[in-house]
């Protein structure tokens, strides 16, 4: 009895389950039949996708993306959305990966199988990618990658990478800093300066704090009192300016390497009964550019925040209609990306704003 | 004078206490100023304040797993997620399912009881599991650990939502005219009151003896299965809060990071506190005491302006440390060479 009631549930357990991964996806996924009824169909249907793929004329995209995790990946995947369309002659093939790489290789070798004409992969992480790579040259279909790079012994396994330079991100924030300062005849004063970094490894860490670290050698008037990771969280970036506050008393401006951890350094800055922003004691600045940054710098809490920019669509479907005329393509291509500060009309840039 | 010490080190509660004055005391040679408290702003301020502050979600945690783990000798590993979800559903509630607001659109009263009462009825799920139909607790638990946070996730749509009203920051922050942070009172309270429930009632010993052997309880009449329920579904209301206080500090419900491995440093914290994870006996006083460990071990680290990057070697370092020091088998080595070293003196008395 026991053992009937509890098989009773565990199959109740996994339609219940099965069900929740439908509908996550449902909404998600424009070309939801073919990919569902493609790993069912078996081998005898095989040819129906790839057939229906060539009726319409349409390039069949397939983009595996890493899943729901932020508002910028919610916006990269708007981008594809609203860049992929049947209007613009394609077809695309969405795949939401739930943050596992092993649901990006089932993903890809499913694309594989249904014959698309472009693979589109945003990894999860950088290794271990080779021997999907591999299958989908051997099948002939060129692979672009979104955001995160991936680490393969030759490089040929993909056609183009479509991101952000964090690098630059970090120098573009160095400059702004600079004309800042000068602008607020503080160019020549001792400048001490804290960052709190994201996770320690993450690709945006790593080059946000390289390219930061190549402005501060160029000012020997600026000194960083101490690097100490938020782990890109909100609740982690307060917790570390509490203890940057109590240790230095002349703090005189924030870097946060993405923009919820600033929102975090802003309220234990308040917390600690001082002030920031424009008008504050002070300077915060941030990356990444979301849209309670802009409520943020609008409050006048924030002064900058640095972009990077997620709509990679555009500049990947350049890549490909290059790739369809026979053109080569240039293996690494970086998105155009901006600043925004209070001396903006931010409102107005809130208002249009796609993230 | 010896007998003294040997009563102070032989009380259940020495260790935990040791180590915890153990961490807090690097702080007096790195740096001295870390135990000044000052009033700020009408606000306690200072290290110390921070980590009783910080430690508040996790002394929550700890409290409800200590009894799960007395009760039925397993962990709760799901406590993180359902942080995630409790939050999600008490900004959800308040922002009526807008993304980011301005305004309360229910009661902030209403978001409070859904959040709590998402945490138990979760907590009332993994007992029936674990209870009723006698699944392992780790596998039980194992399913909201997977699942809680992308049901959060699918209540938030995969966005962190943000209730900017001022009054939600107050569980977070302080109570307006009140020196003392406001999660480090809700967390008094709840040691508090589990405590007195424990002394007061038969509860606390039903739920030692059930853990001790359930089978024996049961013939003594003990509804084991209902103390074994019950803990998981007080675990449950411990996680709803805590994902509150967590939700309240950044007023926003961020699915992916509210309490994001916050379950490891529960059970850390049980186990630091002295107390056995095969069950039966245990202090909640212990478990407090190592939650405020993990957090002190933090704070001082971050005091102590360690690198980012070799915070976790620390980190692994101390939890060794203080793990072996009150490990059995340390106890046994200890034992060992006292009794060695009394034979030696008596039996140079002898000569």
């Amino acid at each position: 009895m026991k053992r009937k009631v509890l098989s009773a549930i565990l199959i109740a357990a996994m339609t219940l389950s099965l069900a929740a991964c439908g509908s996550k996806e449902a909404p998600a996924d424009t070309a939801a039949p073919a990919e569902d009824a493609a790993p069912a169909a078996g081998d005898e249907e095989e040819p129906a996708p790839a057939g229906d793929a060539g009726s319409g004329d349409l390039i069949t995209v397939g983009y595996a993306q890493v899943g729901a995790e932020s508002d910028w990946r919610t916006a990269n995947t708007e981008s594809f959305k609203s860049t992929f369309t049947e209007e613009n002659g394609y077809k695309l093939i969405f795949d939401d990966a739930q943050q596992k790489q092993e649901n990006q290789i089932k993903a890809i070798r499913s694309f594989i199988q249904q014959e698309v004409d472009y693979i589109v992969v945003a990894p999860v992480v950088e290794t271990g990618w080779e021997t999907v790579l591999e299958e989908a040259k051997e099948a002939g279909i060129p692979v672009i990658l979104s955001d995160r790079m991936m680490d393969v012994s030759d490089d040929s396994l993909f056609e183009a990478w479509v991101g952000g330079n964090f690098v630059k991100e970090g120098e573009t924030c160095g400059d702004w800093l600079a004309e800042y300062l000068e602008a607020a005849g503080r160019g020549e004063e001792e400048i001490n300066m804290v960052t709190i970094q994201g996770t320690i490894g993450a690709s945006a860490q790593v080059g946000r704090t390289e390219g930061m670290a190549n402005k501060l050698a160029e000012h020997s008037n600026w000194k960083m009192l101490e690097m100490q990771s938020g782990e890109f969280t909100q609740a982690k970036g307060q917790e570390v300016m509490e203890s940057f506050l109590k240790s230095y008393d002349d703090i005189d401006v924030v870097i946060c390497e993405n923009d919820n951890e600033a929102f975090g350094a802003i309220d234990a800055i308040k917390a600690a009964g001082k002030t920031c922003g424009p008008d504050g004691d002070i300077i915060v600045v941030s990356f990444d550019s979301v849209k309670a940054a802009f409520e943020s710098m609008i409050a006048g809490d924030l002064n900058a925040t640095f972009e990077c920019n997620p709509l990679h669509g555009p500049r990947v479907a350049e890549i490909i209609q290059k790739l369809e005329a026979g053109e080569t393509v240039d293996k690494i291509q970086y998105v155009d990306e901006a600043y925004f500060d209070t001396s903006m009309d931010l409102e107005a840039i809130l208002a249009e704003r796609a993230y | 004078m010896n007998k003294t010490l040997k009563s102070i080190t032989s009380k259940r509660l020495f260790l935990p206490v040791f180590c915890l004055a153990l961490v807090l005391l690097i702080n007096l040679f790195t740096r001295p100023d870390f135990f000044s408290i000052e009033i700020r702003d009408g606000i306690l301020y200072g290290f110390l304040i921070d980590i009783i502050n910080r430690a508040s979600e996790l002394v929550i945690l700890a409290v409800g797993m200590t009894l799960v783990v007395s009760a039925s000798a397993g962990t709760d590993i799901s406590v993180g997620a359902i942080m995630a979800v409790s939050a999600a559903v008490c900004c959800n509630v308040l922002t009526g399912g807008e993304r980011a607001a301005t305004a309360y659109s229910n009661p902030l009263i209403l978001g409070f009881l859904a959040a709590v009462l998402v945490g138990t009825v979760i907590g009332c799920f993994n007992g029936v599991l674990v209870a009723k139909l006698n699944i392992q607790p780790m596998v039980a638990t194992l399913i909201m650990f997977t699942a809680g946070r992308g049901i959060a996730q699918l209540i938030t749509d995969g966005q962190i939502t943000y209730v900017r009203v001022e009054s939600y920051k107050t569980l977070g922050s302080s109570f307006p005219g009140f020196p003392v942070p406001a999660p480090f009172i809700v967390s008094l309270v709840v040691v508090l009151l589990t405590a007195v429930l424990l002394k007061k009632t038969a509860l606390g010993m039903y739920i030692q003896s059930v853990g001790i052997n359930k089978k024996a309880s049961s013939l003594t009449g003990i509804k084991a299965v209902l103390i074994i329920f019950l803990t998981y579904a007080y675990c449950g209301f411990c996680s709803g809060l805590s994902g509150l206080i967590a939700s309240s500090r950044i007023y926003s419900a961020d699915a992916n990071n509210i309490g994001l491995n916050m379950e490891l440093d529960a059970i850390l914290a049980v186990a630091i506190g002295g107390n056995s994870l095969g069950g039966g006996r245990f202090s909640i006083a212990g478990s407090v005491i190592g939650a405020y460990t993990i957090q002190a071990l933090t704070t001082t680290l971050y005091a102590m302006h360690v690198s980012s990057d070799q915070i976790p070697v620390y980190k692994a370092v101390v939890v060794v440390v203080i793990v072996t020091l009150q490990s059995p088998g340390f106890a046994r080595w200890r034992k060992a060479l006292a009794q060695k070293k009394a034979g030696r003196v008596t039996g140079k008395e002898a000569a």
